[in-house]
């Protein structure tokens, strides 16, 4: 500590003088990351200079509890490996750097030493001439091998962390006062910066290292795999180090994590990043982690996510323990508060389950104080768990593990998640997420709890969080309750903590994320994970010996404890060891950008496209003739699961692969699909509106124009909007929306259902109950609404197919001579006509809006910035409003058409957007993509929708149908 | 440990009560003039009460009335004990705000946890923290504020504190009562069905609740005595007959009425009138 607090003070002088000199991140470098040629000079050099950076490095990470200059080499076994390999490395950069580098050093020494300590300007400089050195060098040395690494290395260590590293070098240099090792150090780097004069900057530095990166990796992983090393800070306070391909998901790291532990009921568990404002995240395991961890090194925390309310339901020893560990850490950090008594008595099942039976003569007694118990440990209190520990005799660790177990599960904090937040009246509240609901707290005191039965949607937009409220017994309406978080961030985080927390504790099986991802504007988030339900059922298949495990004292714990300590660690650590993995993954990144450049796919669209194409395959192809019958079908489908609501656009592919099959030109048709689209679906819509609404007429002509005008919009203002869209601005998550079955405890699921529908909406409502009593009586009224919609739109389609087949066939025609542009040819491959409009699922957005004075807000602020959130909007109001006017109309065109009648409401509702348009906005864009009989449907289907979200970031798909022709022709006819 | 489990509430090693002072009938707070207090029938009442504790077993330590406090029998206003943590509360009512330091000096003498609640905006009467035996409902009432409900649940740390408003009666325990781990006693009146319905709202757990149809007889006490299982306290037959048969239909209980009409009438409950204490448990 002493050392570091001496470190501490020379950093900051050194740090502000030098920013960014090239050869102290070389040195934090050395300490943590591996290989760098420059530390092995520098060890030999300096042996306390290492030292005192290695203090610096990785003392302050850790917290303290361990001496200085220690924590590196226990910590990270990559560091011994650095050493090892740097050997080679550095000596083979010595030998080529000597004649030059120590010329550069000379000059850059005496300019960094002399003036360098006392001046950061001259620093600077000549940092920037060493990136620039670097990049010609890193050209040039790509064959050396490990030199550039390091210099990419220490570049990137500048741009992140310069500050922190070169304080650790110059330490080292003034106290040494070893010019030969400053030399080695600064040689280095002055080799770099000698080649270029001083010049460019971190901005140039950080391009440079990126084609350096570029270079080196084929060098170091022929190009094969790409992998990062990874660390994973375990329950015991050890860290597991491991490499995991660059491109992984979050799944195969958590896996191999298990493997490590052992641990087969691995659902309760997740790992935990800290994002750049030090905020704890959940990794989640089936998205990429380079998407989810932005700053090097990876540096993840193995966590209890979900804290089973029962853990003596556990079936392994080896997951109890694995949860004490987090319980003590839980309490010693102060997370889990509990009295004196109880902090006594878990801790002497502590001692029972570590020390095993008390005896007076025993040494390890008198360490107890090394033990943290209580986040304010007094001698008072490790008597007190002496004097307990002695009444446990004969207990087994496993036994104390589920004495321990037993007592934290009735600490009413328990497993409770606490986020900051403001009430409507900015009064600091916490809001708790739990297995049980959501509670709120003012300061330690509970004066509201939601259990989730209460919910009935659970949403956030920008920093702001909802909460519908079931009606109560005596009351009619439900009621939203909003809280204000931090920042948009914390919302997002609590929200997507509450969706777990939901899924895990209160549903059978997740709900299906591809129905989201399809229809969902905001964030697609959802639980991908088993449930409890799911994982206690797998848990009795366990079928295997209890496994051994060593349970290591809590000692390290105290020390260790929680992330806050990991923090520090981890960001210097970005300074040291990430830089190599930084410019590799640059390079890639940038690669894959290329790639998706070439391919236009873009890294997420390619996610949703797998999900397209699951949704795709997961429904058998209906023929056209049987889509009208669906209208009716569907909902008895509906009713047996929301995923099967879903499954509508999947058929509605199929009926579009058929098209492919018959004309496989679909790739080129895109450029005509994108032209034609618009017109082609206002033609269609305001054709086809006539046709089944004779009153309607007027209404769809107003959509119609609209509906161009809102197609330019989006492709102007597509890339504005994508920013947004992808921060998520907001999202929604209904609580119900599963199917009854699915919720393991339902109590008044019908009553929501007909207490959701507002009462504009009920005499849509009636008719559909009337028709489909099913549907109402299972499903929400989301649900239904999102069949109807899907159908409605289908059965439209279908009259417009006469017209789009026209058009198509026209596009067909064209379509081979686009086929030199391999984007094009994807979106055109299938036929899809693919509505840009508001998700079915935006009713959920209905109800947020119904929140009078938040909603309102919210509404005029976004409708300008986010087409997304005004499409729901739109759609919203639409439904809302429609109860009123639109919706009579409605009925008539369904009239026309006995199950399409449905369909006549959905018109309506995009007629009332557009009347009710006053703030919002709703913008519509039909894509129709023609195809031979060869095309992979699927994959054709994925990539227009991929191709019109990157054209339209802003806008969601809402349907996608797939006509046959002679289908459609006979359809026509009807 | 047994602070935290549920299978030991009830359980009760010392009472403190305090005698009545002569004052009382005609200085007492009371909400409502409900008849004039005979102060001998309530001494004579009040020492019944205290006969039935030692009958249970309890070292019950018996303070003298000090007349400067008309309200200083009810000495549950004074502290809250659970576990091994005594809270010493600050009334709401000033004029009992110095009852306390008497409790205090005992509770100290038992060598619990102690902790005062130093926050001078805060108020809270023990008669407004109804504990459950796994978790505590803190009414907020005229005696009782926001910040005194917040201390509280800063003392007890393993339970959840919940706030439940309390509106046109002095105390939450005025009108609600445990009658065993999973059994919650309200009246019928709608200021306790009220309270009720906020309380299943706030809790995690499923009670029973057994409904009087007086909202005054829902007071009651609740022991777990060793060799005797259930034991509860409750209002006399004389005084509420509907409410006692409904206690009656306890199984497995050892009832126990004890007669309280005349402290009644400055609306004080059975257990107003003792800090109850496990000594055995605690550290």
């Amino acid at each position: 500590m002493t050392t570091e607090g001496d470190t501490g003070v020379e950093v900051q002088k050194e740090t502000e003088k030098s920013d960014e000199q090239p050869a102290s991140p070389s040195h934090q470098q050395s300490p943590q990351s591996t290989s760098s040629s420059l530390e092995n000079r520098e060890e030999r050099a300096d042996s306390s200079g290492d030292q005192h950076q290695d203090t610096e490095a990785q003392s302050p990470p850790q917290g303290g509890g361990s001496p200085a200059g220690t924590p590196p080499s226990s910590k990270s076994s990559p560091s011994s490996d650095k050493k090892e390999r740097n050997p080679s490395g550095g000596k083979g950069i010595s030998r080529f750097l000597p004649s030059w580098r120590k010329k550069q050093r000379s000059q850059s020494q005496t300019s960094e030493e002399d003036a360098g300590k006392e001046e950061p300007a001259p620093v600077k400089e000549e940092e920037t001439t060493a990136d620039k050195d670097q990049n010609v060098k890193l050209e040039e040395e790509v064959v050396k091998s490990e030199e550039p690494k390091e210099e990419v290395d220490k570049q990137e260590k500048h741009s992140v962390s310069g500050s922190e590293a070169q304080p650790a070098r110059e330490d080292g240099k003034e106290e040494k006062s070893d010019e030969k090792a400053t030399d080695i150090k600064e040689d280095k780097v002055d080799s770099d910066e000698k080649i270029e004069p001083e010049e460019a900057k971190r901005e140039t530095k950080e391009v440079q290292t990126v084609h350096t990166r570029m270079e080196k990796s084929p060098k170091k992983t022929p190009k094969k795999v790409k992998t990062v090393p990874c660390r994973v800070v375990l329950l015991d306070g050890t860290e597991y180090p491991c490499e995991i391909e660059k491109r992984s998901k979050g799944q195969v790291l958590f896996d191999k994590v298990c493997a490590h532990l052992n641990l087969l009921e691995k659902d309760y568990f997740g790992l935990t990043y800290r994002d750049s404002t030090d905020q704890k995240n959940w990794l989640d395991l089936i998205k990429d982690i380079k998407k989810q961890i932005r700053n090097y090194p990876w540096q993840f925390a193995f966590n209890v996510k979900f804290y089973p309310p029962d853990p003596s339901q556990l079936t392994e020893d080896i997951t109890r323990y694995l949860l004490c560990l987090q319980l003590r850490q839980d309490i010693a950090s102060g997370r889990l508060p509990c009295s004196f008594v109880t902090h006594a008595l878990l801790g002497s099942y502590t001692l029972q389950a570590e020390l095993g039976d008390y005896s007076a003569d025993d040494q390890r007694l008198e360490s107890i104080s090394e033990f943290q118990f209580a986040p304010n440990q007094t001698k008072e209190l490790e008597d007190k768990i002496m004097e307990l520990h002695k009444t446990h005799r004969g207990l087994t660790p496993a036994m104390a593990d589920s004495q321990f177990l037993e007592n934290a599960k009735k600490l009413s904090m328990y497993g409770v998640d606490l986020h900051h937040a403001k009430d409507s009246e900015a009064v600091d509240i916490m809001l708790g997420v739990c297995a049980n609901g959501l509670l709120i707290y003012k300061d330690r005191l509970r004066i509201n709890r939601f259990a989730w039965p209460k919910i009935l949607k659970i949403s956030y937009k920008r920093s702001n969080f909802y909460i519908k409220i079931r009606p109560g017994e005596t009351e009619h309406f439900e009621s939203t309750i909003g809280f204000k978080l931090p920042s948009h961030r914390a919302a997002k985080r609590l929200w997507k903590v509450c969706v777990e927390h939901h899924t895990f504790f209160r549903l059978l099986s997740p709900e299906q994320p591809p129905k989201a991802k399809f229809l969902t504007l905001g964030s697609k988030f959802r639980y991908s994970g088993r449930t409890q339900a799911q994982t206690r059922q797998a848990s009795t298949l366990i079928d295997r010996p209890a496994p051994y495990f060593e349970r290591t004292s809590s000692k390290r714990i105290s020390r260790s404890l929680d992330g806050p300590n990991t923090l520090p660690y981890a960001k210097k650590l970005d300074a040291d060891l990430p830089e190599e993995f930084r410019p590799s993954e640059v390079t890639e990144w940038d690669g894959i950008k290329e790639m998706l450049r070439t391919l236009t796919i873009a890294p997420e669209l390619s996610a949703a496209d797998e999900d397209l194409i699951r949704d795709s395959t997961f429904d058998q192809p209906v023929s056209v003739n049987e889509v009208k019958p669906s209208a009716s079908e569907p909902v008895l489908r509906d009713e047996k699961r929301s995923e099967e609501l879903l499954s509508q656009p999947p058929e509605l592919e199929l009926h579009k692969e058929t098209k492919i099959s018959d004309e496989n030109q679909k790739p080129e048709v895109k450029k005509k699909a994108e032209d034609l689209p618009l017109e082609t679906v206002v033609n269609v819509e305001t054709e086809g509106m006539p046709k089944l609404i004779p009153g309607g007429e007027k209404e769809v002509k107003q959509l119609a124009p609209q509906g161009e005008v809102c197609g330019r919009k989006d492709s102007t203002s597509s890339s504005d909007s994508s920013n947004e869209s992808e921060g998520e601005e907001g999202g929604e998550y209904h609580t119900q929306t599963k199917l009854a079955e699915n919720t393991i405890k339902e109590e008044e699921e019908n009553e929501d259902m007909t207490q959701n529908e507002e009462p504009g909406k009920s005499p849509r409502t009636d008719t559909i109950q009337g028709t489909r009593a099913i549907l109402v009586n299972s499903e929400n009224v989301l649900n239904k609404e999102l069949v109807f919609q899907n159908e409605v739109q289908e059965k439209m389609e279908d009259l417009m197919d006469k017209q789009v087949k026209k058009t198509e066939q026209h596009q067909k025609e064209e379509h081979p001579q686009v086929n030199g542009v391999m984007l094009h040819h994807e979106t055109d491959d299938s036929i899809h006509i693919i509505q840009y409009t508001e998700p079915p699922v935006v009713k959920t957005e209905m109800v947020t809006i119904s929140d009078a004075s938040q909603k309102n807000e919210i509404a005029t602020k976004e409708v300008p910035i986010l087409h997304t959130e005004t499409k729901t909007i739109t759609y919203e109001a639409a439904e809302t409003d429609g109860g009123g006017d639109n919706e009579p109309a409605m009925l008539l065109s369904a009239q026309t058409i006995t199950s399409e009648s449905i369909s006549t409401t959905t018109t309506t509702h995009i007629t009332k957007t557009v009347k009710g348009g006053i703030s919002e906005t709703r913008i519509e864009k039909r894509i129709v993509i023609t195809g031979d009989a060869d095309i992979d449907h699927d994959e054709a289907l994925a990539q227009a929708i991929k191709e019109a979200k990157e054209q339209h970031p802003d806008m969601s798909v809402t349907r996608v149908v797939v006509h046959k022709e002679t289908e459609l022709t006979e359809e026509g006819e009807d | 440990m047994a602070a935290i489990t549920s299978s030991s509430f009830g359980h009760y090693s010392h009472a403190i009560v305090r005698g009545i002072p002569a004052s009382l009938p005609a200085a007492a707070l009371r909400i409502e003039n409900q008849g004039e207090v005979n102060l001998e029938n309530a001494r004579r009442e009040h020492a019944v009460y205290v006969e039935t504790l030692k009958k249970l077993g309890l070292h019950v330590h018996e303070l003298a009335a000090d007349e400067q406090f008309p309200d200083c029998v009810f000495v549950e206003d004074a502290a809250v004990v659970v576990g091994g943590t005594a809270l010493i509360t600050r009334p709401g009512a000033p004029s009992r705000r110095k009852e306390v330091e008497v409790v205090k000096s005992v509770l100290e003498d038992l060598h619990l946890n102690v902790v005062e609640m130093q926050d001078e905006s805060a108020t809270l009467d023990g008669g407004d923290v109804l504990f459950t035996g796994k978790e505590i409902f803190v009414g907020m009432s005229k005696r009782t504020n926001q910040r005194g409900a917040e201390i509280l649940a800063d003392t007890f740390k393993d339970y959840a504190v919940s706030k439940i408003p309390v509106t046109d009666r002095l105390h939450l325990k005025t009108i609600c009562g445990a009658a065993g781990p999973n059994v919650i006693v309200i009246g019928t009146g709608e200021a306790p069905q009220k309270v009720l319905k906020t309380m299943q709202q706030m809790s995690d757990y499923r009670y029973e609740k057994l409904t009087v149809p007086d909202d005054v007889a829902a007071n009651c006490i609740y022991f777990n005595i060793p060799g005797k299982g259930n034991v509860l306290i409750h209002c006399a037959q004389e005084e509420f007959p509907e409410s006692a048969k409904v206690f009656q239909k306890l199984k497995d209980y050892t009832l126990i009425p004890v007669p309280n009409s005349e402290l009644a009438k400055v609306d004080g409950g059975l257990t107003c009138l003792s800090i109850l204490i496990n000594k055995s448990t605690e550290i």
